[in-house]
Order: C-alpha cells, then sequence, then structure tokens
C-alpha cells in the first residue's frame, strides 16, 4: 500500500480561494498596486476621453473662421484662446487629439501585427523562412527611420495625396518603419522559448505545431509584446507629431498637435501667444509620457524574469 | 568547552507583499571549538537564512534581523559596525557557498582573488601574499598551482572551483567556516574529495566548521553535533551518533527513515506525507502537526519548545513534554 | 524471448565544437561515445554517472530530440531515427520523458489540466468530453486531485510539479519512461514519495524505465539493471543485486563507495579518486578512466578495453577484470 500523503497542503495559500487565478487577474492586482503607473493609466485615458468625446460639447467644431476672434488670449468663451484664425484652440487641441491618439493606435497595432508574425514565423521556422525575413528587418533597421517617415512625407506632397486620406498613409509608413523592432524581438523570444524544457516537454508528447506555437509560445510572448506595444504607442505618437510638425504628414486645416506647433513656430506666436503652442506641445508631452510610465507599470507586472 | 561562536534567540524575517516571513524563529545554539556542527533541514527551513545572518549578509529591505545576539570572541557581531564586521568576515569567520561558479569573481585570477584577504585582513605584501597564496593551491590538492594562479574561473571545474574556496576561506586561519551546502552542486566523487578534505583542514587547525546541507549522509559522515531545522525553528538537536541512531523528533525519524541507503533496500520507501507548510501560513501550532503521524491536539494549538532529554539531546516536541504525557 | 521494447546500438552522439570566424570544426565534444543498452518490456534500467558522463544525453538522442551520429536506436522494432516526422509523431506516446527541473518542464502558462490532457486531443485518443476524465484520472494515480486542474503550476511545490509531469507523460499510456534525473531537484522527504510512486506505477502498469540518475541509493531502489557511465562509454553493467554485491570496475567501486552513507561512524574503505573528471572534449586516450584509476598501469593509456561479458549478464571494460 502506497503512502498516498492524503493530507496534501493546498496549493498556495488557499483553503478559502476557489478563484482559479488567472495570469491576467494577478497582473491587475500587482498593477493596480503601482501608483505611478496607475495615474499614467489614468491620463492616457483622460485623454481619449478628452479628445474624443470633448469635442461633442464644443460649439466651435465647424473649424469656422471667425477673423473677429483672432489671436486672442485665453477667456471665458475660449478657454484656451484662439488662433490667427479665430478658431478655438481648446477644440482644436481636442481634435487634434483625435488624429495622434488614432494614428497612434493604429499603426502600433498594425506593426505589432505584422512584425509578431513574421518574428514568430522567422523564429518557429528557421532556416530560409528566418533568412529572409531578418535580412529584411535588418535592412529596414539600418535605415534611420525619421529621414525615411520624411521621404516617405515629401512624396506625399509631390504625388499630391489628397488630405483625407493622408491620415491613412501616415499609419501605413509609420508601421512599415515600426515592424522590424518587433519583428526582432518576437523572434528573439521564439527562438529562447524553444529552447526551455517545457517546449521539449511539448516535442516528446508529440503536440502539433499550430498547439505549440498558440497555447504554449504565444501565450509566453504575449506579455512581453503587450509591453512593447505599449511603448510603442507613445513613439508612434511622438513620430506623427514629429512629421506633422515639418508639415509632412497630416497637413492643415485638420488639426494635429505637430501641425499647430508648427503654427505657431515664429518668433511673436512664440514670444507673446504661448496659447498657441504649450496645449499641443503638453498635450505630446503629458500623453507620451503617461504611456511610458503605463508601459513601464505593466512591463514590472508581465516581465517573466521576476515570475516565479 | 570553549564555544567558538554562540547565537542566542537569532530570528530574521523577511517581509514580502503577502506578509513577513519568519524565517528563522528564535534559534539559539553553540558551535564548540574545533567541531563540526550540521546543520540539517529542507528547503524553507531557514538554515541558510541562519548562516546568512551570523555573516552580516542579510540585505534591508526585505530581509533583517529582528532580534538575538551572536557571541563571536566575546563580541555581539550583531551590534558591530560594518566595518568591524568587514575585518571579521574573510578573517576570523569565513564562508563558502553551494555554487562556486558564481561566488568567484569571473574577471579576476584566481591567484588575486586568493591573495585578497591575505593582503586585506593579514597585511601581507603582494610578493608574500602570492607565494602564500600559491601555497594554499598546493594545500587543497590542485596540482601545477602557479598554472592555476593565473587562470580564470571559467577554465576551472566545479570542483576545483570549490577548492579554490576553500583555500580562500582557510587563508586567514579563521577560528570558524560556514559552509552553506558546500558539496551539493558536485558530483558524489568530488563531494568525497572535498568533504575529506575539510576533514584535514579542521584537525590540522582546529577549527571549527558550521556546515550546512540537506544530506545526511554528509552529516554523518562530518558532524560532531547536529542541529536539525523546519519552518525556521529548531525541533531538534543532539550529538551525532544519539541523534542518527535514536532520533527523537517525529520529522527527524521520518527524515531518516526516508534516506535510500545503498544495500539496504526497502520494498517501499518510508516518505513523510504533505510537504513543508507555506511560510506565510504559519498559526500558533507546532509546525510539523499537519504531517506528524502522533499528532495530538496540543500541537494544533501551540508551539512546543526545546527541552533537554538527557545525554545532551534536546527535542521541541509535545510528545517529550512531561505536563502533557500524563494528561 | 519476446522482442525488445528498446534496442539501442553502438549509439553515438559527437557535439562538434567550432572556432574562428567560418565555424571551421576543430574538434568534438563526444558525450556518447558507443553505448548500448537492451530494455525488455516492462524492464527496468538505471543509467549512472556523474557530470560529463553523457547520461541524460543519451535520453535525449533515444527519443531524438537530438540527432544521433552513429549508431542504431529501434523501439518495438522501429529505427526512431530514420522514421518521418508523422511517424514519429504517431510513436510518440508510447515513449516519454520526466525531466529533472520541475519548475522549467512545465509551461508556466498552461493550466495543469491543459498540460495534461492536450497530448490526448492531439493525437486523437479521447474526445474534448472524455479529456477530462483521462486527466482526473492520470493525477489521481499520481497522487494529485481534481482541484488541481485549473491551476497553473506557479501555484505548486516541486514535489507536487513533478507528480505533474509524470501524470502528463502517463496519461498517454507510454511502455517506455525515460526519467532523466526526476528525483535530484528535491527535497529528501519528496524524493522519497517520487520514488514510490515511480514504484507503484512501474508495478500497476508494468512501465519500462530508463532512469538516468546520479544518486545509486535512488536507482538501487527502483531499477533490476544498473549500467554505469564514465565519460560517454559504458564501464559497467550488470543486474542490481550483482553490481551491488561485486562491482568489478574500478570506477563503479570508487562511485560506490564515495556515496555518503548517514550512519556516523560507517567505517568504509572509501576509495578517493584522484583529480577531476576530464572533460569530454578532450578525453584521455586509452581507457578513459586511467587518469584517475588508482590501478591503472601501462596497457590502460594505450588501449580502449572491451566491453565484454565476465559473469552472467554481467559487462565490463577494464584491462585489469
Amino acid at each position: 500500500m502506497i503512502t498516498t500523503p492524503t493530507k496534501l497542503v493546498n496549493p498556495k495559500r488557499t483553503k478559502d480561494s476557489p478563484v482559479k487565478s488567472s495570469l491576467f487577474k494577478q497582473s491587475i492586482r500587482k498593477l493596480s498596486k503601482n501608483k505611478l503607473a496607475v495615474s499614467g493609466f489614468v491620463v492616457v485615458i483622460f485623454m481619449f476621453v478628452a479628445c474624443f468625446i470633448g469635442p461633442l460639447f464644443s460649439p466651435y467644431t465647424d473649424n469656422k473662421i471667425n477673423m473677429a476672434m483672432m489671436n486672442k488670449a485665453p477667456h471665458l468663451k475660449h478657454w484656451l484662446g484662439t488662433d490667427a484664425l479665430g478658431r478655438d484652440v481648446l477644440t482644436r487641441v481636442l481634435l487634434a487629439g483625435r488624429i495622434s491618439l488614432t494614428v497612434g493606435l493604429a499603426s502600433m497595432m498594425l506593426s505589432v501585427f505584422i512584425g509578431s508574425l513574421l518574428g514568430a514565423l522567422a523564429g518557429y521556422y528557421r532556416g530560409i523562412v528566418d533568412q529572409i525575413i531578418m535580412r529584411i528587418a535588418d535592412l529596414l533597421l539600418t535605415i534611420p527611420s525619421l529621414p525615411l517617415l520624411f521621404i516617405f512625407g515629401a512624396l506625399l506632397s509631390e504625388w499630391k495625396i489628397p488630405t483625407d486620406y493622408r491620415m491613412y498613409i501616415v499609419m501605413l509608413m509609420l508601421s512599415f518603419v515600426g515592424w522590424p523592432g518587433l519583428a526582432r524581438m518576437v523572434r528573439g523570444q521564439m527562438l529562447s522559448l524553444r529552447e526551455r524544457e517545457f517546449m521539449q516537454a511539448a516535442v516528446v508528447l508529440g503536440l502539433r505545431d499550430r498547439r505549440k506555437l498558440f497555447n504554449h509560445l504565444l501565450p509566453n510572448i504575449v506579455p512581453l509584446l503587450i509591453v512593447i506595444a505599449t511603448l510603442n504607442i507613445g513613439g508612434a505618437i511622438l513620430s506623427e507629431s514629429v512629421l506633422s510638425f515639418f508639415g509632412l504628414g497630416v497637413m492643415p486645416p485638420t488639426p494635429t498637435w505637430g501641425n499647430m506647433i508648427d503654427a505657431a513656430n515664429n518668433m511673436i506666436d512664440f514670444q507673446e501667444r504661448p496659447w498657441l503652442w504649450i496645449p499641443p506641445g503638453f498635450s505630446i508631452f503629458a500623453t507620451v509620457i503617461a504611456i511610458n510610465i503605463f508601459g513601464d507599470g505593466l512591463r514590472d507586472v508581465l516581465d517573466p524574469k521576476q515570475k516565479r | 568547552m570553549d564555544n567558538s561562536i554562540e547565537i542566542d534567540h537569532l530570528s530574521t524575517y523577511f517581509y514580502t507583499e503577502e506578509g513577513a516571513v519568519k524565517a528563522v524563529d528564535d534559534v539559539s545554539f553553540r558551535v564548540p571549538l574545533g567541531q563540526t556542527v550540521c546543520i540539517v533541514g529542507e528547503s524553507g527551513c531557514g538554515k541558510s537564512v541562519t548562516a546568512m545572518s551570523i555573516m552580516g549578509l542579510v540585505e534591508e529591505p526585505g530581509g533583517k534581523v529582528i532580534s538575538g545576539k551572536i557571541d563571536f570572541g566575546g563580541e555581539d557581531l550583531l551590534k558591530l559596525d560594518k566595518h568591524s564586521l568587514r575585518s571579521i568576515r574573510g578573517n576570523e569567520i569565513a564562508m563558502i557557498f553551494q555554487e562556486p561558479m558564481s561566488s568567484l569573481n569571473p574577471v579576476m585570477k584566481i591567484g588575486e582573488q586568493i591573495m585578497e584577504p591575505l593582503i586585506i585582513h593579514l597585511k601581507m605584501n603582494k610578493k608574500k601574499a602570492r607565494a602564500r597564496a600559491i601555497e594554499l593551491i598546493e594545500q587543497v590538492g590542485i596540482s601545477r598551482p602557479e598554472q592555476i594562479a593565473d587562470s580564470y574561473p571559467h577554465e576551472l571545474s566545479g570542483g576545483m572551483l570549490q577548492r579554490i574556496m576553500i583555500a580562500i576561506a582557510i587563508s586567514c586561519n579563521p577560528k570558524l567556516l560556514i559552509a552553506d551546502e558546500p558539496t551539493t552542486a558536485l558530483d558524489v566523487t568530488i563531494q568525497a574529495q572535498i568533504l575529506d578534505m575539510l576533514r584535514e583542514i579542521k584537525t590540522d587547525s582546529n577549527m571549527s566548521i558550521l556546515l550546512i546541507t540537506h544530506d545526511l549522509g554528509v552529516v554523518a559522515e562530518m558532524a560532531d553535533y547536529v542541529i536539525v531545522m523546519y519552518s525556521g525553528k529548531i525541533v531538534e538537536e543532539g550529538e551525532v551518533v544519539e541523534l542518527f541512531e535514536r532520533p527523537k523528533h517525529p520529522y527527524t525519524k521520518g527524515l531518516l527513515k526516508s534516506k535510500p541507503i545503498i544495500n539496504q533496500r526497502l520494498e517501499e520507501l518510508y516518505s513523510i506525507p504533505g510537504q513543508v507548510p507555506n511560510p506565510l501560513d504559519l498559526q500558533e501550532s507546532c509546525y510539523f502537526h499537519d504531517r506528524c503521524e502522533h499528532c495530538m491536539s496540543i500541537c494544533q494549538t501551540k508551539q512546543p519548545q526545546l527541552q533537554e532529554v538527557g545525554n545532551q539531546q534536546k527535542v521541541a516536541c509535545w510528545l517529550y513534554e512531561e505536563a502533557v504525557t500524563h494528561v | 524471448m519476446s522482442e525488445p521494447l528498446l534496442e539501442v546500438s553502438h549509439l553515438k552522439k559527437y557535439f562538434p565544437i567550432t572556432k574562428g570566424l567560418l565555424n571551421r570544426t576543430v574538434g568534438h565534444v563526444k558525450a556518447v561515445d558507443d553505448i548500448s543498452i537492451t530494455l525488455q518490456p516492462g524492464e527496468t534500467f538505471g543509467l549512472v554517472g556523474e557530470s560529463g558522463s553523457g547520461k541524460s544525453t543519451v535520453g535525449r538522442t533515444i527519443l531524438r530530440l537530438t540527432d544521433k551520429t552513429a549508431g542504431e536506436i529501434k523501439f518495438k522494432g522501429l529505427d526512431i531515427h530514420s522514421l518521418s516526422p508523422s511517424e514519429l509523431r504517431a510513436i510518440r506516446p508510447k515513449m516519454q520523458l520526466i525531466f529533472q527541473d520541475p519548475y522549467s518542464s512545465l509551461n508556466p502558462r498552461v493550466r495543469v489540466g491543459d498540460a495534461i490532457g492536450e497530448a490526448l486531443l492531439d493525437h486523437g485518443f479521447a474526445s474534448k468530453g472524455e479529456v477530462r476524465d483521462r486527466v482526473l484520472d492520470a493525477l489521481v494515480s499520481c497522487g494529485l486531485s481534481s482541484y488541481h486542474i485549473d491551476r497553473f503550476p506557479h501555484e505548486f511545490s516541486g514535489g507536487q510539479r513533478q507528480r505533474i509531469g509524470i501524470a502528463r507523460a502517463l496519461v498517454l499510456n507510454p511502455e517506455l519512461i525515460i526519467a532523466d534525473e526526476p528525483v535530484s531537484a528535491l527535497d529528501v522527504s519528496i524524493q522519497a514519495q517520487i520514488i514510490n510512486l515511480f514504484s507503484k506505477l512501474q508495478e500497476t502498469r508494468g512501465l519500462a524505465y530508463l532512469f538516468i540518475s546520479h544518486d545509486l541509493s535512488v536507482v538501487e531502489h527502483l531499477c533490476s539493471t544498473i549500467g554505469v557511465m564514465y565519460l560517454g562509454s559504458m564501464v559497467e553493467t550488470a543486474s542490481r543485486d550483482e553490481l551491488f554485491r561485486n562491482p568489478l570496475h574500478p570506477y563503479t567501486k570508487a562511485l560506490l563507495s564515495a556515496v555518503p552513507v548517514p550512519i556516523p561512524k560507517f567505517k568504509r574503505d572509501r576509495i578517493v579518486l584522484k583529480g577531476d573528471i576530464p572533460s569530454p572534449a578532450n578525453p584521455p586516450s586509452g581507457c578513459k578512466f586511467h587518469t584517475r584509476c588508482p590501478y591503472a598501469v601501462d596497457i590502460c593509456k594505450e588501449q580502449i578495453p572491451e566491453f565484454r561479458e565476465v559473469g552472467s549478464q554481467h559487462y565490463v571494460a577494464c584491462h585489469l577484470v
């Protein structure tokens, strides 16, 4: 007769926690304890809400030119003043936010999708697939991204792309520049994960490729991917702002934070009308920092090195 | 009998976000001069943390020595300032660890690492220190010492590295050597060499050894006196032959019974049911109660204290408390 | 005599050592250097050795987790290394592996129930509805219970994780289990539990084991035949009783005498070997053990000893026997 341990001590500390503790719930709990990360998250949410819902409450969304009100400092009717064409700065800042946030989010999602797909294939199948994908990625990585974006931006103007489409083209441009870094990272993760003992176990068990990829490898990559993706958004927003600052991205009259600063880029506006460039500048600053702080907090929580 | 070190009511806690872990819970013992005392226990029992506490290696925040007194040569180590503690470490008390590869500096030559304590503690000049280092390398059984002195750690095997660790440790003729699982990571034939060497050194220089291990075979070979720890507390201690032949605490008995011995094959090994309790969940009780086949109701509610049970043996178990057994 | 379950013949596994910019092969690490093992169904074979002996590599090569350099591995008559990927996959359930490290052998993001049951689905051994029962079965056989199914590995102790690993292997109804140091990373009191589990499973299911370990006392408990490896070569093979009663190879004798016995003041003739284990990248000439052997003579340096039968089922590779 076997001395089967009948009084096994329960796993973890739980005579009374029936909850299946998933990684997700654990992470949320841990994250909420990090006050800095939470504040970053709050700021980001605030920006989203403000930019997408805020303008609905504004009487100035028709972008009408109102020369009577031009260049007025902040006052009761215009909380952040008006610009050279009499348009309400606050409304414009919020509308600009829509563009920047959308472009940031969308280009991130696109580059994550492309990058992780290619990186996963390269890392999993190795061989010639790996070689081809990585050589292309390497090539793109050696080209400095900003100059590349500038070239694309200039081409947009050359080819006289209608302003409506410019936003989408910018998204594509940014994800084109962003995917190689992600692919590299995902491939690296794949390569190291493949060698882990639990993957060797998967081989011995005779599991199918699809299961190995989706049930075993992917869940281990996703946490780091989430972190990188989050931080990517900040970078994308910055890049978009830089592009439109140089007049190479989304063009006026559609406001973006970048082109609003560009419009105020002269001695007089800079010195005498700070309400024209401080709001958009600060918006970029606050959004990107908040995203980065939140991303850092995410990394602390999801970093596999801390998990044991 | 004179003691090289006396530890009184040492308690070290670790603070985690889920609560305080009593890694070492009111532990007292002595290491007599020239003797080997073994602390034996399984993972989480607190044996390594005890050693770290003696050497002042418990890092704040997170870990803290809450209370206790460690009397070494008349001084309380816990009350010493950093400077004085540093001059004792490596000099009068030395320590060797389980993984020699990670205890040695990978970018420093072997010879230099042995010379360091000689120069710092014994104030030798470089020439003398080098000569002494070569001597030490030979003493620990490594041939071609000059060549080894000029090598880097990654060029040597685990067994050789552990010998170097020992060389560094004994370089200043310490009164006490603390060895934390020194042979666990080594092959069995190498372990035999290292243990033999430790015994030799101990006899030659009358050094005391505090040996921490989970391997009962090593304990039987090396110890004069044995301390058994479980969940941060000492559950039994005694002179080695006495403890092995007449173990008192159910945990000690269980440990001894569950170790397979060569040429003594059993149909089925005895195994202690269950597993070590979560240190965060410990209640006022005997920590071993839920795995003990002799568990009584008092065991579930009150913690037994260490009592002398004659013949230099001490046990912390309700089975041996006069008051209880007469109920 | 029935067909052997596993037949390893003259297995060699060399790892190339490369140097320089062009990765020229300058030598080989002869991890496994001509090993032959035969296992009957239900037989338990203990493979013993220290670091550099190549015992783990033998296990992995048998399962084709790595390619072989030479030799033949036949499982139930099939040449494992010449099967196509799909044929290999089909036979995998019959030969399973238990790993040494209970912490890295389970995927931290996969629930225990899924980890155990997924192979059943992939091989079509059970439908989705039947899986849960089969998983439960395996868990219970290994001393765990149903509330463990939805948990993640990090919620378990080392011993419990090892049980999960065993359940995972067991659920496929294997005929051969290769266990690579399965108890070395566990505490002593847990080791005993797991050893007992291995024992019980062997009895109730007639499993064959290739039990790889450096710990002779564990192997003595579980295996009827034992093979001792040194630097990639097999130096002695015998039935358990024969090996412990009458070890012939100097290395075996040294190994046996080196194991610390938990009996204080135990008197034994300990053979303490001099020097360290040589590197498998640069093994000694002739008999690889001659550099540490207390009885070495000239021929030991020059000629590789033949692995031959010297008693009933007792094989040794030594010039002095």
